[in-house]
């Protein structure tokens, strides 16, 4: 598994994808693989209250990839997901971690088969 | 067409025996007596509502109201717009007016929640994030402690100033005989009462609450008919920002507040400095900083010190949630913003009991999702 961010044909970088790009409306034609890269901690939260089936405390961060210097109109791109750890700080450097299962897909109000439930954490390096 | 407001209903919120057919029909019956308007004419019926399906199991509310309070064959139409779908349901009532298709229009919000285990109904509302957020067990509440952190590190806001909304908006619901919480609480309760999402604690959050509220709405022409005392709907917009919530260019500002609030204003012919009152979506302390500044009370980092410096209190210059907001008042999703019209509208006719403050111009924010879609109304007295 990849974790990818769509880019539209006018060079905006989202992560999740979209049907069409919320920037401009043009197709998201290409994706871009952030596992392997370094992003930075914009902010984070520990969640106590958490729902059926998600780990508790869960430590969730809004991640900064920084995209400059490469060939795309945006200069970062954001993503949101678990940390391995439950001590960060803002401005943290994290990398993306594969997990099979983030939450137990049978105890939510979702229908198990309506998602994916694999995905990347971030763990400070 | 001048839309105007000729009646209003609030049922006690707080954990009630009653279901959500109950509940509506309870708002529904009391909102026409202050009306002073008859089932019969009554055109059109709607109920704001986010989750009766995935709450209760009950469906198809609009039509069980319609015949409940003896309303056929008036239109009726169940309103979801998630935390919003009260304001929605207001826009929605304004709509069959001003367009001329209904001349009675009664609206009535409502949510049967505290059935549910906490952890249930925050599943229930988390259901509406994007599946990659969902997965990471993302939650509102989650929203919230990311959003509070960046704002209180980029601002150099104290943590207090967050506690004294939730101070502010207790003493407030006191005075307001339907709230779930009548309860003074001091800072140092909420500074220590157990953490949710980091930095957020306990007291920084609305409850689980059962409730309903309603709405009478008619022409300016046929309310001079009916009452002396009735206000007009001078400015309503909604509007909706990024559903992912990361995605936004800026954590700290919520687009649809500022969007929504912005054609409201246009629409009235008016600015933030008209506004004698305010119901701002409390539904964590620090959405009330945040749209204290996308409905422009203050500069973009700022609300925080008007908080401080008492200017949002009820004998302030700009007092905020005289309900007692969401925060102490509860919040049934469905009935929120509805509830919301409540407020302005008794403030407005001068019938707010003891929370009455000075008001001729009245606004509510209602926030839907974490600042995914939100409606703005303006009210003016007449
Ligand atoms: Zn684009």
């Amino acid at each position: 598994m990849s974790f990818d961010a769509h880019v539209c044909e006018n060079g905006h970088v989202t992560y999740p994808g979209h049907t069409l790009c919320p920037e401009c409306g043009a197709k998201q034609t290409e994706t871009l693989d952030l596992s392997g890269r370094t992003g930075e901690v914009v902010t984070w939260t520990k969640s106590t209250a958490t729902p059926p089936g998600v780990r508790a405390p869960n430590t969730i961060a809004i991640v900064q990839f920084d995209l400059g210097g490469e060939d795309l109109t945006d200069d970062y791109v954001r993503a949101v997901g678990q940390v391995t750890t439950e001590a960060v700080e803002t401005g943290d450097a994290v990398e993306p971690v594969y997990a099979e299962e983030l939450r137990d897909p049978e105890a939510g109000i979702k229908v198990p088969e309506s998602q994916e439930w694999d995905g990347y954490r971030f763990e400070s390096v | 067409m001048t839309v105007a407001v000729i009646g209003a209903s609030m049922t006690k919120f707080g954990e009630r025996d009653a279901w959500i057919r109950e509940l509506i029909a309870q708002a529904g019956e009391a909102a026409l007596d202050d009306a002073g308007v008859e089932p019969a004419d009554v055109d059109h019926l709607y109920v704001s509502n986010m989750a009766s399906g995935e709450f209760e199991g009950q469906g198809g509310i609009m039509n069980a109201l319609a015949h409940d309070l003896g309303l056929m064959p008036a239109y009726s139409e169940r309103v979801d717009q998630t935390s919003s779908s009260g304001g929605a349901g207001i826009y929605e009532a304004w709509q069959s007016i001003a367009s001329g298709a209904s001349d009675m229009t009664l609206l009535v919000g409502g949510e049967k929640m505290t059935h549910r285990s906490t952890a249930e109904s925050t599943d229930i509302i988390a259901s509406i994030t994007h599946p990659a957020e969902y997965k990471h067990g993302l939650t509102l509440p989650s929203f919230a402690g990311m959003t509070a952190r960046h704002y209180l590190e980029r601002f150099d806001a104290p943590r207090d100033s967050l506690a004294k909304v939730a101070v502010k908006n207790h003493k407030n619901g006191v005075d307001n005989p339907h709230a779930q919480f009548r309860k003074e609480i001091d800072e140092e309760t909420a500074l220590e009462s157990p953490i949710v999402a980091d930095p957020l604690r306990l007291y920084d959050f609305c409850p689980i609450t059962d409730g309903s509220s309603g709405l009478v709405f008619t022409t300016e022409e046929k309310a001079k008919e009916i009452t002396d005392d009735y206000a007009v709907v001078s400015g309503i917009a909604g509007a909706t920002d990024t559903h992912v919530v990361h995605e936004r260019d800026d954590p700290t500002v919520m687009g649809g507040v500022v969007d929504s609030s912005d054609m409201a204003y246009e629409m009235a012919g008016i600015g933030p400095d008209d506004i004698d009152v305010a119901e701002l979506h409390d539904m964590f302390t620090i959405l009330e900083f945040l749209q204290m500044e996308g409905c422009g009370f203050a500069e973009h980092g700022e609300a925080w010190k008007q908080v401080e410096q008492g200017r949002t209190e009820k004998d302030g210059e700009l007092p905020i949630n005289t309900s007692g907001g969401l925060k102490s008042k509860g919040h049934p999703l469905g009935a929120s913003g509805v509830a919301q019209g409540y407020e302005i509208y008794k403030q407005l006719v001068g019938e707010a009991g003891p929370r009455q403050v000075e008001a001729d111009t009245g606004l509510a924010c209602n926030v839907g999702g974490f600042g995914n879609c939100v409606i703005t109304t303006i009210m003016e007295a007449r």
